[in-house]
């Protein structure tokens, strides 16, 4: 019983990376095939409710919403992965520099996540989208540059406390070099931690870029990313055309919520503590 | 006789289920093949070395192990199984436990208000009073929280709870470690008085000394086994003693020249075939590589194939 | 006098932060490209504005004035409650914010509180129940909401409520075309429902979570098995000990919520063009508002430093390791 279980738990997350992957792939290469249908306008078909041929059903210009939906997942997932990914670099960077370079630097950093977590998110992507002139380079420098506090704080832990290992200790009396120790005993242990790190962030990373657009800060509507699609809709919304939120935004939950679940799986899997659940 | 014993373990062993690293997931058998029994007005201490599962089997006892643990073999208390419904009728009241440390008080509740658990009434309140003082716990430690007492302290307000109620049977796990002599040695007065009224007391404890001193029967148990049980006064020389590891155990009190047996005891997935001593044992043979019963022996019980075979075996009480 | 100091030391923390966030944030809205009065000239509000009114905004805003010295400009007078005039609205910019402030107020104490009495409440009945029924729901529901936007959520309610059913109304926090003095409290309310319940949902999931986290440690615990060897039902054990080692912690969630129902505030407000703070935010930032911007961003910040400050005085009177100065304090 119990051994089903732990098969189970594994093959879960063995399952949701193979799909996840799948997903990511088949997103992108859809995404980019299906570009030009995605705006191809005709005004024979303009708002039909969802069907077999339209299963997302067609907007107010005639455009396959399913296309639509595709392509603006395709956009969103790009800037998530890029954002989440610069975000965990400068999260490895600035937790390893917290617990290694000294009680100054430390200090700073911590400070620094401080006044981040301050400003209430969204609040501080208006400001550094403002800050960039508003426009794409805006969104993902905003997703970019708040994401990284929770990893860093993780990873400056993590080094802390491994730098009070005993085993790191003894090497250190062995007379290792620090690059040594770090290659062999440090990176081990972070690497996974820190690529756990990144797919959790990406489903936050997307949440907040599809937000930080449909408010209208960045891209524009040639650049139909999910929450562009969505703020659109919206105004379509009190005629009673359902479909075109609807499916968008079922899609968007989907995705995060897959890599959400990967990303807790894979914390399962590498965190030894927690696995004997 | 057989109607005085208070509880008795059969066979009793408990084992988690565990995964490593990479979700790879064993079976840990922490005891095995238990036995104890306790009388009415017997101290019986359980003996063994730190990391031999001795809290899990007072856990076990009383039905607070974790989760993922597995019981097998069989509690009677009073002569009839102690069944979870049964159980949780008698804790707190007729079965009490004395935890190991001062994380087993709550550490946001004053302690006198958790050692008199849910009564408020002014009695009880004089009686927490009264156990303190009998404890020889400085005055207003009853509105101390936990975590502005000593480690010594602590372990009398936790043997204070057992105090409160008429328990007829205690279980102590490790009530002595981090205390003076003295305090120990009063500690251990305590239970002998409880003993002395008419309850039965399971006391498990690393300290040989102590429970020689104070205890009837001793129990050795090592690894998550029970090697051999003696009546204490066995314990007084080493010619009386049978398992190669109670002897170790004699030689290595304060008193007898603190010799420590080589080898290290052997921790779960590492369990030696047969004899769980065998690797440690200068009496070892290829027979000891069999399954070892525990058969009576004299006054007491032992699993050693060595000790049996020198015509020593009794019969069956 | 070991308290005072504690206070103390959290309160001048908080200012400093504060401090960094103004420099933070006038940086940001300084490196724009955007520039404030260019990008508002054909606005009638400049045109109405006094010369005294068009020089000060230069010496906050002017491309001509060094940063250092502009920012210097405005947080002097920011410090005294001088925040200057909305390019947008054409008012004080502290009059707009607490209009806005009044209004986003209801949404964000009713969210608060739904929020942390709800979520509190089904955090513990997952914890207790950990891996049953109650647990796997609460952790679905949780996971779900976690996973949603705020916006398409309020999105959903939205299409349900207003569109479909037509028992709330669509949007705005009045009826459109109503004199505001004929609009009664009930009106307001109605149209608070909708954002107000958002704002909720996605609060609850976020504590209860967490709240099941710690309550499964606290059940765990060593105090809990001892509780449970001395006869303790589970109720008693929830009640003597779960809610009393679960308090301090939900204190923390409670407080640090504040800043993520007022970000989710930002988006919910928007779906239901909501006249609050959020809407007001996202109204500056498109409309390169920058003195509202930075007021709203202000005082926002001000509110979440509030609230962590308040947890930690009340973290300091309520656990008596820090009140009777033990191992933390």
């Amino acid at each position: 019983m119990k051994k089903r279980l732990c098969w189970n738990q594994r093959t879960k997350t063995l399952i949701l990376l193979a799909v996840a992957v799948f997903y990511l792939a088949g997103v992108a290469v859809w995404g980019l095939v299906g570009r030009e249908s995605a705006l191809v306008t005709d005004f024979s078909r303009k708002n039909l409710t969802p069907s077999l041929s339209y299963l997302f059903g067609t907007d107010w210009l005639g455009r396959d919403m399913l296309a639509r939906t595709v392509t603006g997942l395709s956009i969103s997932i790009i800037i998530g992965v890029c954002a989440a990914a610069v975000s965990a670099v400068i999260a490895g960077l600035l937790g390893v520099a917290a617990a290694t370079l000294g009680k100054k630097v430390d200090a700073v950093i911590t400070w620094l996540i401080d006044l981040i977590m301050g400003i209430p998110h969204i609040l501080l992507l208006i400001l550094i989208s403002f800050a960039a002139g508003k426009g794409l380079t805006g969104v993902i420098l905003g997703v970019s540059l708040t994401h990284w506090t929770s990893l860093a704080r993780v990873i400056r832990a993590e080094v802390l406390q491994l730098k009070e290992s005993t085993y790191i200790r003894t090497a250190e009396k062995l007379g290792h070099s620090k690059w040594r120790i770090a290659k062999k005993h440090m990176l081990p242990h972070l690497i996974p931690q820190f690529l756990v790190g990144l797919v959790l962030l990406f489903p936050h990373a997307i949440l907040h870029e599809a937000s930080i657009t449909f408010l209208g800060f960045g891209l524009s509507t040639e650049q139909p990313a999910i929450g562009v699609i969505l703020s659109e809709s919206m105004k379509y919304l009190v005629t009673g055309k359902w479909w075109l939120a609807l499916f968008p935004g079922l899609m968007l939950v989907l995705t995060v919520m897959l890599f959400d679940l990967l990303g807790e799986c894979l914390r399962k899997l590498t965190d030894p503590g927690s696995v004997h659940r | 006789m057989e109607e005085k014993i208070l509880l008795e373990i059969r066979n009793f062993s408990i084992s988690f289920t565990q995964y490593e690293r990479g979700l790879r997931q064993k079976e840990l058998t922490v005891i095995r093949d238990l036995n104890v029994r306790v009388r009415a007005g017997e101290l019986v201490a359980v003996v063994g070395s730190s990391g031999s599962g001795k809290s899990l089997l007072a856990h076990g006892i009383l039905g607070i192990l974790p989760y993922n643990s597995r019981c097998e073999g069989e509690i009677l208390y009073r002569g009839e199984p102690l069944t979870r419904r049964r159980l949780k009728k008698l804790r707190g009241r007729e079965i009490v436990l004395v935890p190991q440390s001062v994380a087993y008080l709550d550490p946001l509740m004053k302690v006198g208000r958790q050692v008199r658990s849910s009564r408020k009434d002014a009695e009880s309140k004089n009686r927490v009073k009264a156990l303190f003082r009998q404890a020889n716990l400085p005055e207003n430690t009853e509105d101390k929280y936990p975590f502005e007492l000593s480690g010594g302290m602590a372990r009398r307000v936790l043997v204070s709870t057992a105090r409160m109620g008429q328990p007829n049977l205690v279980i102590a796990d490790e009530p002595t470690p981090g205390m003076h002599l003295d305090a120990a040695k009063q500690t251990m007065q305590a239970f002998r008085e409880m003993a002395d009224g008419g309850a039965g007391v399971l006391l498990i404890t690393h300290d040989l000394e102590l429970a020689v001193e104070t205890a009837d029967r001793i129990v050795v148990f090592y690894a998550g086994e029970t090697l051999e049980e003696e009546p204490a006064s066995a314990f007084m020389q080493e010619e009386t003693l049978r398992h190669p590891y109670s002897k170790a155990l004699w030689r290595a009190m304060p008193a007898h020249g603190f010799a420590s047996a080589p080898g290290s005891q052997p921790y779960g997935a590492d369990r030696p075939e047969g004899c769980i001593y065998g690797p440690r044992c200068p009496e070892y043979t290829c027979a000891c590589g069999a399954e070892i019963p525990f058969v009576p022996a004299g006054e007491g019980w032992v699993r050693c194939l060595r000790c049996v075979e020198q015509g020593e075996g009794g019969e069956e009480t | 006098m070991k308290n005072l100091n504690f206070v103390l030391k959290k309160l001048i923390r908080m200012l400093l932060l504060l401090a960094a966030v103004s420099v933070a944030a006038f940086g940001l809205v300084s490196l724009s490209p955007i520039d404030p009065l260019q990008a508002n000239v054909g606005q009638a509000a400049l045109g109405s504005m006094s010369e005294e009114q068009k020089d000060k905004l230069k010496s906050y805003w002017g491309v001509d004035t060094p940063p250092v010295e502009r920012y210097l400009n405005w947080a002097k007078d920011f410090v005294r409650g001088d925040m200057g005039v909305s390019l947008l609205y054409r008012q004080n910019v502290s009059d707009v914010i607490a209009v806005k402030l009044v209004n986003s107020l209801f949404l964000l104490l009713f969210a608060w509180v739904i929020s942390g009495v709800l979520g509190l409440a089904l955090g513990i009945l997952a914890g207790v129940n950990r891996g049953r029924w109650p647990d796997k729901a609460v952790k679905v529901y949780s996971l779900t909401i976690a996973s949603t936007p705020a916006f398409w959520l309020a999105l959903l309610l939205l299409m349900i409520f207003a569109v479909w059913l037509k028992v709330l109304p669509v949007g705005l926090s009045v009826p459109i075309g109503m004199e505001a003095e004929s609009v009664t409290f009930l009106d307001r309310v109605r149209h608070a429902i909708l954002p107000a319940v958002t704002l909720s949902i996605t609060g609850v999931a976020n504590i209860a979570l967490h709240t099941r986290q710690k309550v499964i440690d606290v059940m765990e615990s060593e105090y809990v098995l001892f509780a449970q060897a001395r006869g303790e039902s589970t109720w008693q054990i929830i009640r003597h000990h779960c809610l009393r080692n679960i308090l301090l912690p939900a204190m923390t969630l409670q407080f640090a919520s504040i800043s993520e129902i007022i970000g989710g505030s930002v988006l919910v407000e928007q779906v239901f063009s909501y006249p609050g703070l959020g809407q007001a935010a996202v109204t500056a930032g498109t409309g390169s508002d920058v003195p509202l911007l930075l007021g709203i961003t202000m005082i926002t910040a001000l509110i979440v430093f509030a609230g962590n400050f308040l947890a930690n005085v009340l973290y300091g009177v309520v656990d008596p390791r820090i009140r009777r100065g033990g191992e933390r304090g």
